[in-house]
């Protein structure tokens, strides 16, 4: 067996596996890449060859246009590929509609990268599938043993008795336009909410787009076009840089709601003047990295964004060899969807 | 369940900025939670409750014993909150488990049990507690036993809350509130209409004040001299005192107990009977400006340093009752001779009467109240003679009648958004006026902030101005171009040590925008310094 380390690499482009000639989520343009997700901190613009699931791939011709790569080739998840002599294929993430984790194997050892992803049910997307390995290459955004996500069951209800208590209002929901957005309406379909719910602009494509994909998310309205009255009582969900601006005074006295895992803790829910924090997360919290982890047995973890610290600490003490790999570019999200 | 009721209450009041949502969210606790959970919930969201029985010592102790210090360490620096930190790193039950084992405690459980259970118990008590229930619920159960709640509810929107919610006048809660203790059980049970009023007997409660109306021009035009009595309006806080039998208090203007502030106005208070007056700062008989008085204000304990750098009186107005006589049903003028009977009879220490102001007509009186420039002095009060004393703001029976604001030209400096309905406006602005910068030039030096006095079209405007003005931003706040000039109002101008221009100004509130002023041409700290001169101290 080759052990991982002598053909995955961290380059200045990001994760590089050599004897396949790819790169992994690169943070700029290459000749070949393969892409785990649609967030723009992993699906970057001007790549040449892209590799991915068919929806990631969509999801990435929505938002970048031309520049979602020149030659585009869909992977179903399972279906294996051979580059060279190594053998590649997509499990999914559970983290956003397409969402994969990249499993390679080369000479006897087997390495995933597993890009963002979460282990909480969500009706939006295929459920992660651990897969044991070698070498697991993981993100660390909430690995603080603070970060431990509620049932998402439970924050819709939240929401829901903040809406039959404030009837004139309009609960305005910020929240990520790829996956968290659909998510949530999905979540509230479940919950019985079977109202139109009311949409920014900004999230409008890639609702239309997932409804495409065969997600059902119930009926959807722009709530630019409304009026006051109309929206209240409503829900609306809008980007997180709206709702609390200038775009939010068409609405009816909001209720500002803002649904991420970082609500978890009060002070970043204060900043934002948020008056209804909904701990709503698509990656995995304290408890499921480690378990996450624990379940595919892999004797050495990279870590590439987020919290190593905690998380190599962690580790440690449970005999893995963990190691941080402090790759730039990811993990800012928000700021790559605000743009 | 009760407890995690309490915490998904507290969790969705802290982040709560607007009165209305409070009251809402208030009034479906009391509808939807059983006694006697309610009533203790009520009393540790005003402060009713208070325990001391956990130092924050042992929940540390605690949440070390059960974590990684590592892991602990980089979650504090993280949260920044200890309790909070404790509340979402403790391990509680493994997932999937939760509901399992033992059932959340109830709210009253909680209290009772910190109450009755020995000191070296304790741990294991609220370690049970903790693992039982999930984040929110820890946090509130931490806040609650180390004594860390505020929340910011006031006994008095408490009461608003309640009033609303039984469909009864707040008035009536507030006579019977300072004779119910928590879990208030009478008090809800008569608020649903299954019992009598409670009878507060001889303990002393609070008696809902009288309060007046601002004088407008068309008020003043109608005003007979002749029916009206005219005193200063001191400005100090407004207090009830009240003796007896059944103790003694001093209520703020809101019915809050503020007696532990000034205990030297407490143990003057020797007397049976409910009196109506102004707290004020008060050397050699010359009221300080409030500003003295603010040193004073909510503490509660105060040292014997504070009490002779800030000697307190009061200045009394009316008398509501003698021994168990109540006055309130007699006019103005029956009240007032039965005042001053009483004072020269008493002649508590620490007090005095709130003198009359003769006045043959409403030009003289007008006159007078130009006139008073003292800094303790906001104005006068008019209360006609033929008025019994009621509760709450009933229009034609007292009036206030301020003095003509102050007024400076100051250059907009910083920007920040409200709160609420105004969370995406720049609605509070911080000016400034120039002073030599001790290089031959000159530089603006911040003298106040002000969120208030504008129009809702100018709101929009500034706002607009500020986001295409804007020079720098630090978080919530921006600067801007130092170009915009704001007529400022405010009531008095008072020498501060706590401000970087050595002056505050009293109730600052936008006049106008002055956009026809260049900024080079705004007031400078010099004008503002002339009001501070121009104040004499008012004699009693």
């Amino acid at each position: 067996m080759t052990h991982p380390e002598n053909w995955l690499r961290v380059t200045p482009q990001g994760l590089c596996c050599t004897p396949a000639g790819i790169f992994i989520d690169p943070t700029r343009a290459v000749e070949r890449a393969v892409i785990t997700h649609g967030h723009g901190d992993h699906a970057r613009p001007g790549h040449d060859a892209v590799l991915a699931t068919a929806e990631t791939l969509a999801v990435m011709r929505a938002r970048l246009g031309e520049g979602a790569g020149r030659r585009q080739q869909a992977l179903a998840y399972g279906e294996e590929l051979r580059l060279g002599e190594v053998t590649l294929r997509l499990v999914p993430a559970g983290h956003v509609l397409g969402s994969a984790q990249v499993v390679l194997e080369y000479q006897g050892a087997r390495a995933v990268v597993s890009g963002d992803y979460k282990r909480q049910p969500d009706p939006t997307c295929a459920p992660f599938e651990p897969v044991p390995c070698d070498l697991f290459v993981t993100e660390a955004t909430f690995a603080l043993p603070v970060f431990r996500h509620p049932p998402p069951a439970q924050e819709i209800g939240r929401l829901l008795k903040s809406v039959a208590l404030f009837p004139e209002r309009t609960h305005v929901i910020g929240c990520y336009a790829l996956g968290k957005a659909q998510r949530l309406i999905a979540l509230l379909r479940q919950a019985g909410w079977a109202a139109p719910i009311w949409l920014h602009g900004a999230l409008i494509p890639l609702c239309r787009l997932y409804q495409e994909l065969g997600v059902e998310l119930g009926e959807l309205r722009p709530a630019t076009a409304a009026t006051k009255a109309a929206l209240r009582g409503a829900i609306v969900l809008a980007p997180p840089s709206a709702i609390a601006d200038r775009w939010a005074r068409r609405l009816e006295d909001p209720v500002v709601c803002m649904a991420s895992g970082w609500m978890r803790v009060r002070q970043r829910a204060k900043q934002g003047g948020v008056e209804l924090p909904l701990v709503i997360s698509d990656h995995a919290d304290w408890d499921d990295l480690l378990r996450t982890v624990a379940e595919v047995g892999a004797p050495d973890v990279w870590v590439t964004h987020g919290r190593d610290d905690a998380l190599v600490h962690a580790l440690g003490q449970r005999g893995v060899r963990a190691r941080a790999l402090h790759l730039v570019g990811l993990g800012d999200e928000e700021e790559a969807d605000a743009a | 369940m009760s407890l995690p009721a309490f915490a998904a209450l507290l969790e969705r009041l802290v982040f709560t900025p607007g009165r209305l949502a409070k009251l809402a969210l208030l009034r479906d606790w009391y509808a939807t939670q059983p006694d006697p959970d309610r009533g203790v919930g009520l009393a540790a969201l005003t402060g009713e409750l208070v325990f001391t029985a956990a130092k924050p010592s042992l929940i540390r102790d605690m949440v070390a014993a059960r974590t990684d210090p590592v892991l602990l360490a980089l979650s504090h620096d993280y949260v920044g909150d200890f309790a909070e930190t404790v509340a979402l790193i403790w391990p509680g039950r493994a997932r999937g488990a939760e509901g399992i084992n033992t059932p959340a405690p109830g709210l009253a459980e909680v209290v009772e049990a910190l109450e009755l259970t020995p000191k070296p118990a304790l741990p294991e008590l609220i370690a049970g507690w903790l693992d039982a229930v999930d984040a929110t619920s820890r946090l509130a159960l931490i806040k609650l036993i180390t004594g860390g709640l505020r929340v910011g509810i006031s006994g008095r929107l408490a009461r608003v809350a309640l009033a609303e919610w039984a469909g009864k006048p707040v008035e009536e809660i507030e006579e019977v509130w300072h004779g119910v203790a928590p879990p208030y059980l009478a008090l809800f049970r008569w608020l649903e209409g299954q019992a009598g009023r409670p009878d507060p007997r001889e303990a002393p409660v609070f008696r809902p004040l009288m309060l007046a109306h601002p004088l407008e021009d068309a008020d003043l035009a109608a005003l007979d001299p002749a029916q009206w009595r005219a005193e200063w309006k001191w400005d100090g806080i407004r207090v009830q005192l009240t003796a007896g039998p059944g103790g003694r208090r001093l209520w703020s203007r809101g019915g809050e107990d503020v007696s532990g502030a000034f205990p030297e106005i407490v143990e003057a208070m020797d007397f049976h009977a409910v009196l109506d007056g102004e707290l004020l700062v008060i050397r050699d008989g010359v009221v300080a400006p409030f500003a003295d008085l603010q040193q004073r204000l909510n503490r509660k304990v105060v040292t014997p340093k504070m009490q002779r750098d800030f000697p307190v009186g009061v200045r009394l107005y009316d008398l509501l009752f003698e021994t168990t006589e109540d006055l309130r049903p007699l006019p103005f003028d029956a009240r007032r001779a039965r005042l001053e009977e009483w004072a020269a009879r008493h002649a508590p220490a620490r007090m005095d009467l709130s003198p009359q102001i003769a006045f043959a007509s409403v030009a003289q009186l007008g006159e007078i109240r130009e006139g008073a420039r003292a800094a303790s002095i906001e104005g006068l009060m008019l209360k006609r003679g033929d008025s019994a004393y009621v509760a709450g703001r009933v229009k034609g029976l007292w009036w206030k009648w301020k003095r003509a604001p102050l007024s400076i030209d100051a250059v907009l400096m910083y920007a920040q958004r409200g709160h609420g309905k105004r969370s995406s406006f720049y609605s509070d602005y911080t000016f400034g006026l120039w002073r030599p910068d001790g290089q031959g030039g000159e530089e603006l030096v911040p003298v106040g902030k002000a969120y208030s006095g504008y129009t809702d079209a100018e709101l929009g405007w500034l706002d607009r101005w500020i986001r295409n003005h804007t020079t720098g931003r630090f978080g919530p706040v921006r600067e801007v171009e130092k170009e915009l000039v704001l007529e400022v109002i405010f009531d008095a101008a008072q020498l501060s040590t706590r401000h970087k221009s050595g002056v505050a100004l009293r109730f600052p509130r936008i006049a106008r925008i002055r956009t026809d002023k260049p900024a080079s041409e705004a007031d400078r700290l010099e004008n503002l310094m002339s009001y501070v001169a121009a104040a004499r101290p008012a004699e009693g």
